[in-house]
C-alpha cells in the first residue's frame, strides 16, 4: 500500500509542477473550428465551447486545484490548533470560554459556513480558500483541545507550571510535541476533504471564476452536456477522487508508521530451555494429592519493542489446600506474569511453557481448551490490584457477582442472588440488595475490593490468586482486606497465592513466602522466619531495606546497589550474582537450583550465608520471646 | 507559631468544585515547617494531603488563609506571581513515570528547570546539570537518556534534581516513594535526608507509609478529612499517639517481625465520610473507637469541634478524650498466633459494618 500511495502522490506532484508548463499553452488555445467536440484521438476528452482541449485543461488544472486545497487546510489547521492548544495553558475561566467558543463554532455545518463565507468574501479563489479555512478550523480546534487536555492533566505539565514557565514555552515545549503526530495525520486527511469541498464551491460558482479554471469548474462545465457526452464531466470527477484518495492513503500510511513504532516484535523463535536438566529433577517428584496447584518449570516469553524478553525462567511452586502463600518480588521480577500464566490470562503474543501444570489434581495439559477454561473458571479466581478497573462500570454489581455461578453451575437467578447476598454479608458489606443494584462507581475503593473478594469466593474456588490486592488501598482498608482473605481461607479451605511487593505485609499475613528475583524463585521459607532466618542474600538485603516502625530510627536503611537483571535472560549464572556481596566465581557461570536447607526452607544459592545477620539479631530475640 | 523561616501555613482552606457542590478538601490547616527540618504529613486517600501540597505550590487556589515562605507571603494568580513562588517552593510528584516529559532527555528537563529563573550560558548550564546529577547520585551518562530508558528509581532522582535545580527554600515530596520498589525506596529516603542536611531546605514529606515518614521526618502531622488531627515530634507521635485515629492508623501498619501484630486494637468502623458533608463536631466521631458510639455519654464529640482546644502544646491532638502519654503504643503488644496461624482473635461480630 505504501508503494501505491507514493506513486499516486508522486504523480500528483509531477502533474502539479509540470502540468501548467507542458499543457498550459495548449489549454488556453481556443480553436473556433473545433467547438464542443466529442472525444477523438486528437482530443481524448473532447473540447469545450471555445474549442480548447479538455485533457490539456484537466492536467494543467492540477496546480490551481491542489494548491488552494492545501492552503485552506494549513490555514484552518493553524488557526484551529492555536485555538485548541490555548485551552490547555490559559487559566480556568478563559479556558472555559474558549471551550464554549469552539463548541459553538462546531455547531454550524462546515460546508454551509464555507458557502456562506465564500459568498460573503466574494466569488474567487482567495475568497473560497479563506472561507474553507474558517470552516475547517473548529474541527481542528476540537481535536486539539481534546488531545491537549490529556497533556494538560499530566504531572510533567504540573511540574512545568510549578517552575513558573511562561505560556508560549508550555505550549511549544510540552503541549505541541505530544500532540503533533495525530494532528499531522488529521491535517493530511483534511486536505483531501478540502479538495473535494473546494471543487464543490467552484462547481457551485462560488470558487474559481473563469477565465481561471480548476477541476471543480471543469466538472461544472462538463455537466451541461453529461447526457450526450459523459467523459468531459466524468474525467474531472475522477481527478478529484484520485487526489482525495491519495491524501487519505497518505494519512493511513502515516498512522500505520506511527503504530508500527510502538508495536512489539512477535515471538517467532521457539522458547528455548537453556538448562532443563536441573529442573527436570524436580519435575519428577511424585504428585501430592493434597496440592491444589502444582507448577514445575514455568517459563514465559514475552515480545516487546526491544525484542523477546523472558520474565519468568523456570518457576516451580506448589500450594496445599487452605495454604496462604506470599509471592514477593520487585517490579520486573516476573511475579505478576507467573500469576497470569497460572490463570491462563497471559497477554497476546506471550508464550508459556510448563514442565508440569497440575490444578486440582488434573494435569491441565491433558485437557482440551474448553475443559481447561471451565476448570479454571470454576476452580480459580483472581483479585486484581486496581479495584477501579476490575469491574465493568456499566453493569450492576449484582449481575457481575452472579454471572459466574449462573453460567457455569446453571444456578437459577434467585438462588444466585441469595448466594451473592451471603457473600456480601461475609465480606461485611452492608446494604444487601441495594448494593447489588448499585454500579461500581458508587462504591469506594475498599468497598469495591471487598466486592471483588466476594465475587472471587462465589464459586468456592480451590485457589484464589490475589495480585497486589491492597496496593492501591489505605493501610486501614488494607488490614480489612487481609483479614477477609484469611477468613475465606479458613472457612472454605481455599488456597491463596498472594502476590505483593510489600515484604512486611506478606510476612505478616502468609504461611509461606516465595521470594522471586529475575524470573526465578530464589528462596522459599516459612513467613515467620523471613525477618531473621532468610538465607538468600537478596532476601536478606530486601528485609534490611524495609523501614520498620519498630526498628531504631537512626538505623541506616540498606539499599541494593546495581540494577535489575537483564530481562532477555540471556546471561548465564545466578541472576543476582552481579549485585551479590557474597558471590563466588561459580555464580557467574552456573545458575543455582532451589534446594532444601531446612524444614520448609529452600534456597537457590551456591553458598547461602549463615542465618541471623548482626542487624537482625534484635528482632530475632524478640520474635522468640 | 511561625519562626519566620521555612514554610508556614495559616488556616489554609481549599475548596474544589465537585459535581454536587463545593467540597472542602483542606479545612483550616495551620502548619509550620522550619528551615532545615522535615514535617511528615500522613493521612489516607481523601484526607486532603495532596490537595494541600498542590495549594502550597499554587496549583490549587486558596479559598482562605495564608502561606508564607521565609516570612514572605506569596499569593496572586498571575504568571509573575507563580514565578516568584516557583523560585521558592518546588514539588516532587508521586509517579516518576509521568512526572518527566517523555520526549525530553534528562539534560533538557534539567536545563529547563535550571534556566527557569536565571540565564545560563552553555558552559555554566552544562556544569549545573553535571552538578545536579551528581547531587542525586546519578551518572553523567544519564544526561542524554529519555525517561523511558531509566529505571523508576533513577527517574525519581531526576525529578528530585529538577525540583532542586531552582534552589528552592521549600521542597514538597508528595508520595515520592510509593511507586518505587523497596530496595530503591530506602536509597531515595536516605538521599532526601542527606540533601536536606547539605542544602538546608524545609521539606514537607507527604506519605501514607508511616515507616518511611518516621525515617525522614522531625515532626509528623496526621490529617483526617481535611484537618490535622494530631501533630507532634516524630518519636513522640509514633511511639505515644494520643488521637484515636493515629492509633488505628499505626496499628494497621504491617510489620516484618512476626507476632507483633496487635490485637484488640479496634478496626475503623465504616467508610470515610463524604467530604462534601463532613460530620458535625469532631469529624472522626462516627468511626471513633473511643467516641460516642462505643462510650455513651461522650456526646460532646458530636457537637463540639476539638480542633480549637488543641493549640499551643508541643504534642497536639484534636480530641476531647485523647489517650494519655503513658498508654502503651499499639505496636508493642504481642499476640501468639492461633492454630490456623491466624493472629486475629476477632469474631465475626467485631467486623465493621
Amino acid at each position: 500500500m505504501g508503494v501505491i500511495t507514493l506513486v499516486m502522490l508522486g504523480s500528483l506532484v509531477v502533474l502539479a509542477v509540470a502540468g501548467a508548463v507542458l499543457w498550459g499553452q495548449q489549454a488556453g488555445r481556443a480553436d473556433p473550428s473545433a467547438v464542443l467536440r466529442a472525444p477523438t484521438t486528437g482530443h481524448p476528452l473532447g473540447t469545450d465551447r471555445l474549442g480548447r482541449d479538455l485533457l490539456a485543461r484537466l492536467l494543467a488544472a492540477t496546480w490551481p486545484s491542489l494548491l488552494p486545497a492545501v492552503a485552506a487546510t494549513l490555514l484552518g489547521a493553524a488557526a484551529g490548533i492555536t485555538l485548541g492548544a490555548l485551552t490547555a495553558v490559559v487559566d480556568g475561566r478563559a479556558a472555559r470560554l474558549l471551550g464554549a467558543l469552539i463548541t459553538l463554532l462546531l455547531a454550524f455545518p462546515a460546508l454551509l459556513v464555507a458557502m456562506f463565507l465564500a459568498a460573503l468574501f466574494g466569488a474567487g479563489t482567495g475568497g473560497a480558500v479563506c472561507a474553507l479555512a474558517v470552516a475547517c478550523a473548529p474541527g481542528f480546534a476540537r481535536i486539539t483541545q481534546t488531545l491537549a487536555a490529556q497533556v494538560a492533566g499530566t504531572d510533567f505539565m504540573a511540574a512545568a507550571r510549578v517552575l513558573g514557565l511562561r505560556r508560549h514555552r508550555l505550549l511549544l515545549r510540552h503541549v505541541l510535541p505530544h500532540i503533533a503526530e495525530p494532528l499531522m495525520l488529521n491535517t493530511t486527511v483534511a486536505a483531501g476533504s478540502s479538495l473535494v469541498a473546494l471543487s464543490g464551491l467552484s462547481f457551485l460558482g462560488l470558487g474559481t471564476q473563469p477565465p481561471s479554471y480548476d477541476w471543480g469548474l471543469l466538472l461544472s462545465q462538463g455537466l451541461d452536456r453529461v447526457y450526450t457526452e459523459p467523459l468531459p464531466a466524468v474525467a474531472p470527477g475522477i481527478a478529484i477522487v484520485y487526489a482525495a484518495v491519495a491524501f487519505q492513503l497518505l494519512g493511513e500510511m502515516l498512522a500505520g508508521a506511527a503504530a508500527r513504532q510502538a508495536r512489539p516484535h512477535p515471538v517467532d523463535e521457539p522458547v528455548a530451555h537453556p538448562e532443563p536438566v536441573a529442573h527436570l529433577v524436580r519435575t519428577d517428584r511424585p504428585a501430592s494429592v493434597d496440592h491444589v496447584l502444582e507448577v514445575a518449570d514455568l517459563r514465559v516469553a514475552l515480545p516487546t519493542a526491544d525484542g523477546v524478553v523472558r520474565p519468568v525462567r523456570g518457576v516451580t511452586l506448589a500450594l496445599r489446600r487452605g495454604e496462604m502463600v506470599g509471592l514477593v518480588g520487585e517490579s520486573g521480577s516476573g511475579k505478576s506474569l507467573t500469576a497470569l500464566a497460572i490463570a491462563d490470562l497471559l497477554p497476546d503474543g506471550a508464550r508459556a511453557t510448563w514442565g508440569r501444570h497440575r490444578f486440582l489434581g488434573t494435569d491441565t495439559e491433558s485437557l482440551s481448551g474448553k475443559e481447561r477454561r471451565r476448570q479454571l473458571a470454576t476452580g480459580m479466581a483472581m483479585v486484581f490490584q486496581n479495584p477501579a478497573s476490575a469491574f465493568n462500570p456499566s453493569l450492576r454489581i449484582g449481575t457481575q457477582l452472579t454471572e459466574a455461578v449462573r453460567a457455569h453451575r446453571g444456578t437459577p437467578r434467585a438462588e444466585a442472588v441469595e448466594q451473592a447476598l451471603a457473600q456480601l454479608r461475609r465480606v461485611a458489606l452492608p446494604g444487601g440488595r441495594r448494593l447489588l443494584r448499585s454500579r461500581p462507581f458508587q462504591l469506594s475503593g475498599g468497598q469495591r475490593q471487598r466486592v471483588a473478594i466476594a465475587s472471587a469466593s462465589m464459586m468456592r474456588p480451590g485457589l484464589i490468586i490475589a495480585d497486589e490486592p491492597t496496593t492501591a488501598l489505605d493501610v486501614t482498608v488494607q488490614r480489612q482486606i487481609m483479614d477477609l482473605l484469611r477468613r475465606i481461607r479458613r472457612d472454605d479451605g481455599t488456597a491463596i497465592l498472594f502476590i505483593s511487593h510489600d515484604i512486611a505485609l506478606v510476612a505478616d499475613a502468609c504461611d509461606r513466602v516465595l521470594v522471586m528475583y529475575g524470573g526465578t524463585i530464589v528462596e522459599s521459607l516459612p513467613a515467620p522466619e523471613l525477618a531473621a532466618g532468610a538465607r538468600h542474600p537478596y532476601t536478606r538485603m530486601l528485609v534490611a531495606s524495609v523501614p520498620d516502625l519498630a526498628a531504631e530510627r537512626d538505623h541506616p536503611l540498606h539499599s541494593i546497589e546495581g540494577g535489575p537483571p537483564d530481562p532477555s535472560g540471556a546471561a548465564p549464572g545466578c541472576p543476582f550474582h552481579d549485585r551479590c556481596p557474597h558471590r563466588l566465581d561459580r555464580c557467574a557461570v552456573e545458575s543455582p537450583v532451589l534446594s532444601p536447607l531446612g524444614p520448609g526452607h529452600e534456597v537457590a544459592c551456591w553458598q547461602p550465608p549463615a542465618a541471623a545477620p548482626s542487624h537482625g539479631r534484635r528482632e530475632n530475640e524478640e520474635a522468640q520471646k | 507559631m511561625s519562626t519566620g523561616s521555612g514554610l508556614a501555613l495559616y488556616d489554609v482552606t481549599v475548596r474544589h468544585h465537585g459535581p454536587l457542590g463545593p467540597i472542602t478538601a483542606v479545612d483550616g490547616v495551620s502548619l509550620d515547617v522550619p528551615q532545615g527540618t522535615t514535617v511528615g504529613l500522613v493521612g489516607e486517600s481523601g484526607s486532603g494531603k495532596s490537595t494541600l501540597a498542590r495549594a502550597v505550590v499554587g496549583l490549587a487556589p486558596l479559598c482562605a488563609g495564608r502561606i508564607t515562605v521565609s516570612g514572605r507571603e506569596y499569593g496572586g494568580r498571575r504568571v509573575a506571581d507563580r514565578r516568584r513562588l516557583g523560585q521558592q517552593v518546588q514539588l516532587v510528584f508521586q509517579d516518576p513515570d509521568t512526572a518527566l516529559d517523555p520526549r525530553m532527555t534528562v539534560r533538557q528537563s534539567l536545563a529547563e528547570s535550571a534556566g527557569a529563573f536565571v540565564r545560563l550560558d552553555r558552559r555554566s548550564r552544562d556544569q549545573r546539570i553535571g552538578g545536579l546529577l551528581d547531587l542525586v547520585g546519578l551518572d553523567t551518562g544519564c544526561a542524554d537518556r529519555l525517561p523511558r530508558q531509566l529505571s523508576g528509581g533513577q527517574r525519581q532522582r531526576v525529578a528530585v534534581a529538577r525540583a532542586l535545580a531552582v534552589d528552592p527554600a521549600v521542597l514538597i515530596a508528595d508520595e515520592v516513594t510509593s511507586a518505587l520498589d523497596v530496595s530503591v525506596r530506602a536509597a531515595l529516603l536516605t538521599m532526601l535526608r542527606d540533601l536536606q542536611r547539605r542544602m538546608g531546605f524545609a521539606m514537607l514529606f507527604i506519605s501514607h507509609d508511616l515507616a518511611a515518614v518516621r525515617h525522614v521526618s522531625d515532626a509528623v502531622a496526621v490529617m483526617y478529612l481535611g484537618r490535622i488531627v494530631e501533630i507532634a515530634a516524630a518519636e513522640s507521635l509514633l511511639s505515644g499517639p494520643r488521637h484515636p485515629y493515629t492509633r488505628t492508623l499505626l496499628s494497621a501498619v504491617p510489620s516484618l517481625h512476626a507476632g507483633r501484630r496487635p490485637a484488640g486494637e479496634p478496626l475503623l468502623a465504616g467508610e470515610v465520610p463524604d467530604p462534601a458533608a463532613p460530620p458535625a463536631g469532631c469529624r472522626f466521631h462516627p468511626r471513633c473507637p473511643v467516641g460516642p458510639d462505643r462510650h455513651p455519654g461522650r456526646d460532646v464529640c458530636a457537637v463540639r469541634d476539638p480542633q480549637r482546644e488543641a493549640t499551643g502544646r508541643p504534642h497536639r491532638a484534636a480530641c476531647h478524650f485523647p489517650y494519655g502519654t503513658d498508654d502503651r503504643p499499639p505496636e508493642a503488644r504481642h499476640v501468639p498466633p492461633d492454630g490456623d496461624g491466624d493472629r486475629t482473635p476477632r469474631t465475626p461480630e467485631d467486623l465493621p459494618s
